[in-house]
């Protein structure tokens, strides 16, 4: 405030409880920061005791993510006489639709290039060696994945990555790294998928991916 | 002239780019546009690898140099003036870069201007792309309606190609064409090399052509004549090369024969 740069949090009370505005337009890392000094701060930590008080949290513009929003209930819940009431979006649901939704992109991801995508994501094309496909979901790949890919970049342990060729330089599920062996054997690359089984990256055939997704098995009525 | 005119008469300018050095840039530049002055075009092709030049010393024009590129943007000379004609082929041009400058001595603007005014001239203008990805390459890019990307079949050229194609379509270029440069037929047999196949299924985009690894090629570019005069496979290729930018369809080398049937196919074809 002195320096003149707007605080990326106004917080206002109201006869309903405590408003949260949160700035659209700072990343949302910034505002987390700010948020847990504000909530954290020994200075600041005698205005939040007191009796219990429900808390509006307004995203302006902003949409979050089922992880984003767990990471500002942690953080009110430091402050324990704060109960979250409710997340507001202008206009929109404030949570962003990814939830077992794919989407689709075509293209090819070239060597130097970054697909960073959140949700998961079913690729139509390749991608090349040098090239990253990033995803806080599940990654499909219709096409060769000869490049990096990282399913569940924000932690999500339960992403997979599948692709019509798995030729990867390396794979990334949450923050587990793996590397191929350093010889292919060309007859195991087709119609794999990877996921994670003790904090480890195990690859096997699709057609085992109803064992590893049984919820969204599709079963004839007989 | 009147403005339908002109515009009947506008060339196209085609830039040669790679990524990677020594894949054969400035070699495949030149013989594109020896064959295509063959075919009776008009071409000019411009070196833009400035302190670095030699498509010159490739041609054997390097010691008729007289005013170069920075020349023609520091307005000590027309465009017009600054071209070196071919000693062999009457419709083929350069115009040489400067030895003595650095790649931020042109902007792309200048560039532009330059290629312009030569389209107006030439029906090809053949740009011939520095090493790298940095300026010299961005400025290189700027001037042109196409691309070629030059590879050889080899891992880190290929990277580097693929890299620099992702980069031309970021500009507003159509998809770029793709040349395999220094093929070994014998080497990708035995699974030494990469393949064609292999090459075009990573970087998917239309191949433009293939070009045998031929020591003729080294000869030619010491003795400052173009292989594409040549009978050789890689002269060959060129040409047919050529014949493709022109929207002919002709079918690709065959590259897994012994030297001796090449000499027999090329009786066959009447040209030995």
């Amino acid at each position: 405030m002195v320096n003149g740069v707007k605080p990326g949090i106004t917080i206002k009370g109201t006869k309903d409880g405590l408003l949260f505005y949160l700035d659209d337009s700072r990343p949302f890392s910034d505002i987390l920061s700010e948020l847990r000094h504000k909530l954290e701060d020994d200075h600041a930590a005698k205005i939040w005791d007191g009796p219990e008080m429900n808390v509006l949290i307004k995203l302006g513009k902003r949409q979050i993510t089922k992880l984003e929003e767990m990471a500002l209930r942690e953080l009110f819940a430091s402050r324990k006489n704060l109960i979250i009431k409710h997340f507001e979006s202008d206009g929109k649901p404030y949570l962003l639709e990814q939830e077992s939704e794919i989407q689709m992109r075509v293209g090819t991801v070239r060597s130097g290039q970054i697909f960073s995508f959140e949700g998961n994501i079913l690729f139509v094309g390749d991608i090349n060696p040098g090239g990253v496909i990033r995803s806080t979901g599940d990654i499909y790949v219709l096409g060769a994945l000869r490049g990096l890919a990282h399913a569940g970049s924000q932690g999500d342990q339960q992403a997979i990555i599948a692709a019509s060729v798995l030729k990867p330089t390396q794979l990334r599920i949450a923050d587990v790294i793996s590397r191929p062996p350093d010889r292919w054997d060309e007859s195991e690359v087709g119609m794999r998928f990877a996921y994670l089984v003790d904090h480890q990256i195990a690859v096997e055939r699709l057609v085992h991916l109803s064992k590893i997704r049984s919820d969204k098995e599709w079963k004839g009525n007989r | 002239m009147s403005f339908s005119e002109g515009w009947d008469t506008m060339g196209e300018s085609i830039v040669v780019t790679s990524g990677k050095g020594g894949v054969g840039k400035s070699t495949t530049s030149v013989n594109i546009g020896t064959a295509l002055a063959l075919c009776g075009k008009r071409v000019c092709l411009v070196d833009t690898d400035i302190g670095l030049r030699n498509l010159d010393v490739l041609m054997g024009l390097e010691n008729r140099i007289i005013y170069d590129i920075i020349d023609v943007i520091e307005e000590r000379c027309d465009l017009k003036k600054a071209l070196i004609k071919d000693k062999r082929c009457n419709d083929l041009y350069l115009l040489a870069a400067a030895q003595t400058k650095d790649k931020s001595s042109i902007t792309s603007n200048q560039l532009r201007r330059i290629i312009a005014e030569l389209k107006d001239e030439f029906d090809y203008v053949v740009i011939d792309s520095p090493a790298g990805i940095e300026l010299g390459f961005q400025i290189a890019a700027a001037g042109a309606d196409q691309a070629i990307v030059v590879t050889t079949p080899e891992n880190a050229a290929v990277r580097d190609a693929d890299r620099v194609i992702g980069l031309l379509e970021k500009e507003k270029l159509p998809t770029p064409k793709l040349i395999i440069n220094r093929i070994k037929s014998h080497l990708t047999k035995n699974g030494g090399m990469m393949d064609v196949d292999e090459v075009v299924a990573v970087l998917a985009i239309h191949l433009l052509g293939i070009v045998p690894d031929d020591e003729q090629v080294i000869r030619a570019g010491n003795l400052g004549e173009p292989i594409a005069f040549d009978n050789s496979p890689a002269g060959k290729a060129y040409r047919n090369i050529a014949k493709r930018i022109q929207g002919e369809m002709v079918p690709l080398l065959v590259l897994d024969r012994e030297v001796s049937m090449f000499r027999r196919m090329k009786k066959w074809f009447g040209f030995a």
